[in-house]
């Protein structure tokens, strides 16, 4: 349950939620999903973040982030989620 | 096998293996339920030397929740105009009287949330429901809940509730370290929680108690160079912190989450699941944001935590039995119809045990 996912942010936006703040559309490999930055306000557009239930964590750089997915994939396969039971990301089977 | 796991696996041998014949095989806990399910699926385990175990710590949010706390989300269940919001993982978990899918089947609204900015907007969606939020998980889940309370008081939405469970790792290392004799040599740490707390916080477990204690990520090399980094530690009569997860991991954490954080939450004592009651282990509403407690909301008290007949599932988070030596694995309780919480989530050492060890548990047992 404490496993964070990277993504690439594609975008930043004003989320209009006063304490949420920015938030960002992060990109998991095809699987899009918004993230809250309010605990990584240094994060812009095209870095990698690890994203944990909704709220970006952690800055990672492009290399770390593809190693991260990847050893996420290889470690857990079809269990590879977000929080929870959902949503899982797809599309990540046959990329490989 | 690539030759840089090669390598490590043939200093693991070698190292463990000296250490057998002085009399001194090695026990390492992982804390996190997330390197529990790893270590299987990666096939870590199978690349081990026999002489090093492997014993699975009290890492997953939803195994060390008390049935109190069950019973209690099922109660508010059954009041009038409640939403209960909720982490997937936790719908299936049984307590006395069944489990949220029961109280689904009867009627309850029962909501499966991603994130805790979701029950926030079931709350503004939903303003004649009660939403109660189930706030349960590790340092990494909580900051995420801090923020969504913050901004729930900020735009005064009152109908939010939150059910408070949240857990701290290093008081329950404390705990299981302080109790006596703890066979355990040393500790592979959590990677994301630790992303949050960062890794100095394990000091002064590695001082106290004399236990490495390495930072690990996920994947099959790194938690392998975490288990030699600790094993070389152990073989050199060395007890400190190790990061080998340092790109992701810093030595202070995520100062933004711990502040939010400690702005909202204050540390409590907590029950664990079949351990029992942790001092300074769990996190509560700080008073300034009292009238989201959905305990005192209700005026309700967290009932006792009661195992089931016959699970064993506290002696296999503190590391005292394998799933194997339960009477009830894989007979009595399976994933489909789960006696104890480590059955159920996914996470749970008995999950991962009945999912990829079930034929080697049965030979043991």
């Amino acid at each position: 349950m404490c496993l964070a996912v990277p993504g690439k942010i594609l975008e930043i936006v004003d989320s209009g939620e006063p304490v949420i703040g920015r938030t960002a559309m992060v990109d998991f490999q095809g699987s899009r999903l918004e993230a809250s930055l309010a605990m990584v306000p240094e994060a812009e557009v095209d870095d990698w973040v690890l994203v944990h239930a909704g709220f970006a964590m952690s800055v990672l750089d492009e290399k770390e982030a593809k190693e991260n997915w990847d050893m996420l994939k290889a470690a857990l396969g079809d269990d590879v989620e977000l929080v929870g039971n959902e949503p899982t990301p797809k599309g990540d089977e046959d990329d490989q | 096998m690539t030759s840089d796991v090669q390598a490590v696996v043939a200093e693991l041998n070698d190292l463990c293996a000296d250490l057998e014949a002085a009399g001194k095989p090695v026990a390492i806990m992982e804390i996190c339920g997330t390197h529990t399910v790893s270590l299987f699926r990666t096939g870590a385990k199978s690349l081990l030397p026999s002489s090093l175990r492997l014993v699975s710590g009290p890492g997953c949010p939803v195994c060390v929740t008390s049935q109190g706390y069950i019973d209690l989300a099922c109660d508010l269940a059954a009041e009038p105009d409640v939403i209960i919001a909720t982490y997937g993982d936790m719908v299936r978990v049984p307590g006395a009287r069944g489990s949220l899918e029961t109280m689904r089947g009867e009627g309850a609204e029962i909501a499966v949330v991603y994130s805790a900015r979701d029950a926030v907007k079931l709350a503004e969606e939903n303003p004649t429901k009660r939403v109660i939020f189930l706030s349960v998980g590790f340092e990494t889940t909580t900051p995420g809940t801090a923020l969504s309370v913050l901004e729930a008081e900020n735009r005064g939405i009152d109908n939010l509730l939150i059910l408070a469970q949240n857990k701290l790792v290093i008081p329950a290392m404390h705990a299981l370290l302080g109790g006596g004799e703890m066979p355990i040599n040393g500790f592979l740490c959590p990677g994301h929680v630790s992303i949050v707390i960062g890794s100095d916080a394990y000091k002064p477990i590695a001082d106290q108690y004399g236990k490495p204690c390495v930072v690990a990520g996920f994947e099959l090399h790194n938690m392998l160079l975490a288990l030699l980094h600790i094993v070389r530690q152990v073989a050199a009569g060395e007890n400190r912190v190790e990061n080998v997860y340092s790109l992701t991991v810093t030595e202070p954490g995520n100062l933004h989450a711990q502040a939010i954080v400690d702005k909202v939450f204050q540390p409590c004592d907590a029950v664990w699941r079949a351990i029992g009651m942790i001092p300074a282990s769990g996190l509560e509403l700080r008073e300034e944001y009292g009238r989201f407690d959905a305990l005192s909301h209700f005026d309700l008290e967290m009932g006792p935590d009661v195992c089931p007949a016959g699970c064993i599932c506290g002696e296999v988070i503190q590391g005292q039995a394998t799933p194997a030596e339960c009477k009830l694995f894989g007979t009595g309780c399976t994933p489909i119809k789960p006696v104890g919480p480590c059955m159920v989530s996914s996470e749970g050492t008995c999950a991962a045990w009945f999912r990829y060890n079930r034929n080697t548990a049965r030979t043991v047992e």
